[in-house]
Order: structure tokens, then sequence, then C-alpha cells
């Protein structure tokens, strides 16, 4: 409000509140409304119908299924980001430029891309299909292919936000440790992992988020087998296909409260940060 | 520990960087590296440490091969020129931290270690400052926790790397003293890199001036002083002027010049350079001479005066400004030198065409 309250022509006075009011109203109606609309739907028949709604044996598979997903691709995803930020911020190798661009490239293509080239690899037409099928391994339209797929989409989070920290922590701190006799793994977990940690967490939970959310490329590969693979995001789809319109906003309302969740942590770590 | 450096090569990307080292640091000795920008000191140190590795060469302390051992195992302090200290950890733990790591049966028991850095507290005179934090440092104190933390270890080779190039002079001036005090303390063996001459000579038993990826000159400060090895120990020594010269019977002879103050060389006759350092001549007036004052301005103690001869050539002196001559812009004077380098003219600036690392001043003087 500081810059209203100094005194001006009028039209220079009238032009922040405009802006201002604008940004808060298309907030609302954008964003905050839509959100409330899903939990006003979700409760709309009462408690009870909520309840059974989310314990719906299929509704509880979705979760699960989300769950198991997001648990094993975040994790995974820790260690590539670290181990991806660590060799490009202190070696310097062949092809190092393009391991920094292709970290990126999930960021900028479409995850139904990925989907598909997912399912070229290893469906059953695949190119990996006929080897796949001989060892009578199932990783489309199971959930092996879920957990790559998010993966794919999933990968830049972590690495992103540890990269720069690494790059201005430099490696000399770290050679201090070893000069001082601290294994690699001391080494590691001393000195490096306390200048990265929130930037880690930080990038985890973004990772998380979108693991949990993701629609499109899992959507290709899963199959959309009802109590099989369907994951929560392509279960509210189903559920609400089905004109179910109070079970998809129940199933959903999940999906909005872990995405509601990972923003409060986050903006308690950016706080950290500083 | 005796440490022995035996024809050490290393490069990066295909530009040498060391083109063969050979150096032997005594125990319990303190030696300078010393030498411009890029000349390969931290390398060098670095490839002591086993944080570098070379590509050829040897390198054994009391007579077992250190390029056989991790750099966990060599036991050294490493000092870095930034410090390098452990930002989230309070200046007692990062004393302490080389305590706490390595295999569990080779750490002291808990009591052990803090009655260790209050002992290093003590000695580095930073008792008060344990409990804060690096960013809560002045450069003087930090550098003093980094030492602190090398020595915790008990190191048996202290090398630090330019340990006060981000100081100020006068603090720079203390730490120096303090220095080396500490290393007679601890009696560890020390390298220290510095592009500094002033603390490399005030510090060092031994100086090493290494001159791209080579060992120019060893010696002590008069001996490098008084003796340059080669044409770029001298030029880095000071010796702003290079003057073409004839060597008759083991004399310099020039226009203008009055070398009866320098020393006969053993060198064969034939033209010559001569090396001066500006605080290193005496001028008297002399009509004869092609020397024409140009130029000069005081600071107070000192008077900076640049001579031109017919050619071109230039010629910087400084003169004490309380017992120089009264000199007058324009005047012609006779250079006096107090000292001197002469090298046979076939030796040109190029390092790979300077004196050998192993060979030793007498030879060329
Ligand atoms: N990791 C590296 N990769 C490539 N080149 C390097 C590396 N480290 C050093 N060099 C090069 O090796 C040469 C010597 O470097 P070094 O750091 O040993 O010099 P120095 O004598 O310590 O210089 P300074 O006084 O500036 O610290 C320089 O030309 C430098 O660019
Ligand atoms: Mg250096």
């Amino acid at each position: 409000m500081q810059t209203v309250s100094h005194s001006g022509p009028v039209a220079s006075r009238l032009m922040p509140r405009l802006l201002i009011g604008l940004a808060v109203a298309l907030t609302l109606l954008i964003v905050v409304a839509p959100l409330f609309y899903i939990f006003a739907r979700a409760f709309a028949e009462g408690w009870r119908v909520y309840a059974d709604n989310l314990l719906h044996p299929v509704t509880r598979h979705a979760i699960w299924l989300t769950t198991i997903t997001a648990l094993i691709v975040v994790p995974v995803n820790i260690a590539f980001g670290i181990a991806a930020a660590w060799a490009v911020a202190r070696f310097r190798f062949p092809g190092r430029s393009l391991l920094v661009t292709a970290i990126e490239i999930p960021f900028s293509i479409s995850p139904i891309i990925a989907g598909i080239c997912y399912l070229l690899l290893y469906g059953r037409q695949g190119l990996l299909g006929p080897w796949l099928m001989e060892h009578e391994l199932q990783v489309m339209f199971a959930l092996p292919g879920i957990i790559l797929v998010t993966m794919f989409v999933t990968a830049p989070f972590v690495a992103r936000e540890v990269l720069p920290l690494m790059q201005a922590q430099g490696s000399e701190q770290e050679q201090a440790a070893v000069t001082l006799g601290a294994s690699g793994w001391q080494m590691f977990r001393r000195v490096t992992l306390p200048n990265i940690q929130w930037a880690l967490l930080y990038g985890a939970v973004l990772c998380t988020a979108r693991a949990v959310g993701e629609f499109g490329g899992v959507s290709v590969v899963s199959g959309n087998i009802r109590g099989q693979t369907n994951t929560l995001p392509l279960h509210v789809e189903l559920l609400f296909n089905d004109l179910n319109a109070t079970g998809a906003f129940a199933a959903a309302s999940v999906l909005t409260l872990l995405a509601l969740l990972a923003l409060v942590v986050k903006s308690i770590l950016e706080h950290r940060r500083g | 520990m005796t440490i022995a450096i035996t024809s050490l090569i290393k490069s990066f990307d295909r530009t040498a960087v060391l083109r063969g080292i050979d150096l032997t640091v005594e125990a319990g000795e303190l030696v300078a590296l010393l030498g411009p920008s890029g000349s390969g000191k931290t390398t060098l140190l670095k490839i002591i440490a086993g944080l570098e590795w070379p590509d050829a060469g040897g390198l054994s302390v009391d007579g077992r091969d250190w390029l056989a051992l991790t750099a966990q195992e060599r036991r050294i302090g490493f000092v870095f020129q930034h410090y390098a200290l452990f930002p989230h950890m309070k200046v007692r733990d990062n004393i302490a931290f080389g305590l706490t790591v390595g295999p569990r049966a080779a750490r002291p028991p808990k009591p052990e270690i803090a009655a260790r850095v209050d002992d290093l507290l003590a000695l580095l005179q930073i008792t008060h400052l344990a409990d804060r934090f690096p960013s809560q440092l002045s450069g003087g104190q930090r550098q003093r926790v980094a030492l602190g933390r090398a020595l915790a270890i008990r190191p048996a080779v202290l090398l630090l790397d330019e340990p006060f190039g981000a100081l100020d002079a006068a603090i720079r001036r203390d730490l120096r003293r303090w220095l080396r005090e500490v290393h007679e303390a601890t009696g560890s063996t020390t390298i220290f890199v510095t592009h500094d001459q002033e603390e490399a000579f005030e510090l060092a038993d031994r100086v090493v001036v290494m001159g791209e990826g080579r060992i120019e000159q060893i010696g002590t400060a008069d001996q490098i002083h008084d003796h340059p090895a080669s044409p770029f120990v001298a030029r880095f020594m000071g010796a702003v002027a290079e003057l073409p010269v004839a060597l008759h019977a083991g004399r310099v002879d020039a226009a203008g010049l009055d070398a009866s103050r320098l020393e006969r060389r053993a060198m064969a006759d034939g033209p010559a350079r001569l090396f001066l350092r500006p605080d290193a001549i005496a001028l008297e007036p002399d009509a004869a001479s092609p020397w024409i004052l140009h130029q000069m301005a005081s600071n107070g103690a000192v008077i900076r005066a640049v001579l031109r001869d017919g050619t071109g050539l230039e010629l910087p002196a400084d003169l004490p400004r309380h017992s120089a001559p009264k000199l007058v812009k324009g005047a012609a004077y006779r250079l006096q030198p107090l000292s001197g380098a002469v090298f046979a003219s076939g030796l040109g600036p190029a390092p790979s065409e300077a004196a050998p690392s192993s060979i030793l001043q007498e030879k060329h003087a």
C-alpha cells in the first residue's frame, strides 16, 4: 500500500488499486473458487457419503497405488538428483553440458509423449516387448510402467534445486573434509548434505506433489484398469465419467489436501532457506 | 617427516602445469613456495595432499610411497586460501571435525577431543570465539580457525595455500610471526604457498621459487636476493631493468656504467645482460654518460628517478631521499649498480631456457 499513499494525480493513484483488485478477483475466481467447489461438492451429500466414497475398495486401491508410486519414485529421484547434481557440480567430463540439458527435458516435454515413448519401448508391440514377454515381465499396464513414467516426469525437481547450491559451495569444503580423514560417506553426510538439506527437502516436496498428481503420462501406460492400475488422478476421471460426481469430488479432495499440504511444507521450507 | 618429490609432472587437458619438479623438504623445515600466479604452486601442494594426482614422478615421505596412499591416509593438515570452513558448524566443531571422522577405532574418546580442541583454541588465541559460526568471524579469525582445524589431527605435514592472501597488510604481518611460533611449537614439516616475496623470506627457512611449472631456484633469502639463478628469478625479485653489456675478463662494461662495485663473474667474454633492481642503483653526475634524468618523484622516504639513454631504454632507480645527491632533471648521470645479476645474452626470457631446478645459483654467479 506504500505506493498508494503518496499524493499524485488521481489517475496514478487509481491505477495500482485497479491492478490489485484485478489480481485478487482473478485469483479468487480461477484458483480459490474451484478449490472450495471441490470440497463443497465432495461433502454435498453429507459426511457419511463422503466417507463411504473414500472407503470404497476401488478408491482405496487408487489411493494405495498413488502412495506406493510416490514412495518409490521420490526416494529414487532424490538419489538421482543428488548424483546428477554432484556429477555436474564437481567433475568435468565430456557430455557434461549435455547432461545438464537432459535433466531438464521432462520439464519441456508433454508427459503424454513420455507415456507414448515408454509404450513404444516396453509395450507388447514395443522394441523390448518380446524380450519382456519371454521373461514374463509386465511393465506396461502395471505398476512398473506407472513408476517409470512418474519418475521421468519428476526427474528434474531435486537436481534443479540442489545443483546451484552445490556449485556455489565449491569443492574446497569437501576437500578439507577428506584431508581431515573423512570417508566419502562422512564427507557427504557432514559437509555436503547440511549445505543442501533445505533445497533437497524443497525439491522432494515439489517432486512428491507432482508424482501424486501426474495424469497424462500415467494415463497412457496404466491402461486405466479399474481397481488395478488406476492411480488417484485417473480414478477421479473415471468416477467423473461414470457420472458419480460426488465420488469424483471426494477422491479429488484427497488430492487437493495433499497438494495443500505440500504447499504449506513448501512455504515453511522457503522461509527456512531465507 | 622428510618429503621427497622427484620429477613430478602434471598437466590439465594437455596444458603442462608441472614440468618436472624435484624437491626435498627436511623434517621440521618451514619452506615457502614462491611464484607468480599460474606457476603451479597450488597444484603441487594439492598433489602432496592427495587432492590431485600427478601424471608421472614420485612422492615419498620418510621413504614411504605417498602416491599409493589416499588423502585420508596421509594425515596432512591443509589450509585453504579461502579457509573452506564448514559454515554450519561452530568454531569448536570445525576444529574437532578431523577427530570425529575416520574409522571409529581411530577416533579419540569425547573428553579427549574436547580437551584437544580447548588446547588449540588457547594456542590460536581464539578461545572466546569457540561458540561462534564462521560467518560471525573476521578474515584473520577464520584463518586461525582453519589452521586450528588442520592442526587438530596432529598432521605429519602441514600445507598452507596462500594462508594470508585474503588479509590486509597489518594482520598479515601479525599472523606471519604467529605462524612461525605455531610451527616451532608443533614441529610439523610445513610448506606454504605465497606470491609475496617479503612473506616468503621473512617466514621460511628456505624459499622455492617457481615459474611456469618449474623450480627456478631454491635457497635462503640472501642467496636468492644476491644470486638469482635465472633471468626469471632476477625479474621476479624486482630487477625491472635489463641492460645489454659486454663481459671482459669477468667484468661488465657499458657506456655510462660504473661496475666497480659489482663482483667479477666466472663467465666467458662476450655480450651479456645485466639485471638491476631499482633499489640497488646509485647515481653520480657524469656529463659523458648517455643516461639522462627524465623524471623524478618522491614518496617521502624514497625518490624514484627514471633515466633514459639515447636508445629508448628506460631505467628506474630508487634513491633514499636523505642521502641521495642533488638530482637535476635533464642532467646526465653515471649508473653505479650496488648489486646485479649477469646472464649471457643467449639466456632469453623463456623459462624453458632458464636454469634447471637442481642447479644451484653458484654455477651461474
Ligand atoms: N582443475 C584444473 N583444471 C584445469 N586447469 C587447471 C586446474 N587447476 C589448475 N589449472 C591450471 O594450472 C595452472 C597452475 O595452476 P595453480 O592453481 O597450480 O597455480 P598457482 O601457482 O597456485 O596460481 P595462483 O597464485 O594464482 O593461485 C593454471 O594455469 C591453471 O589454470
Ligand atoms: Mg594457487
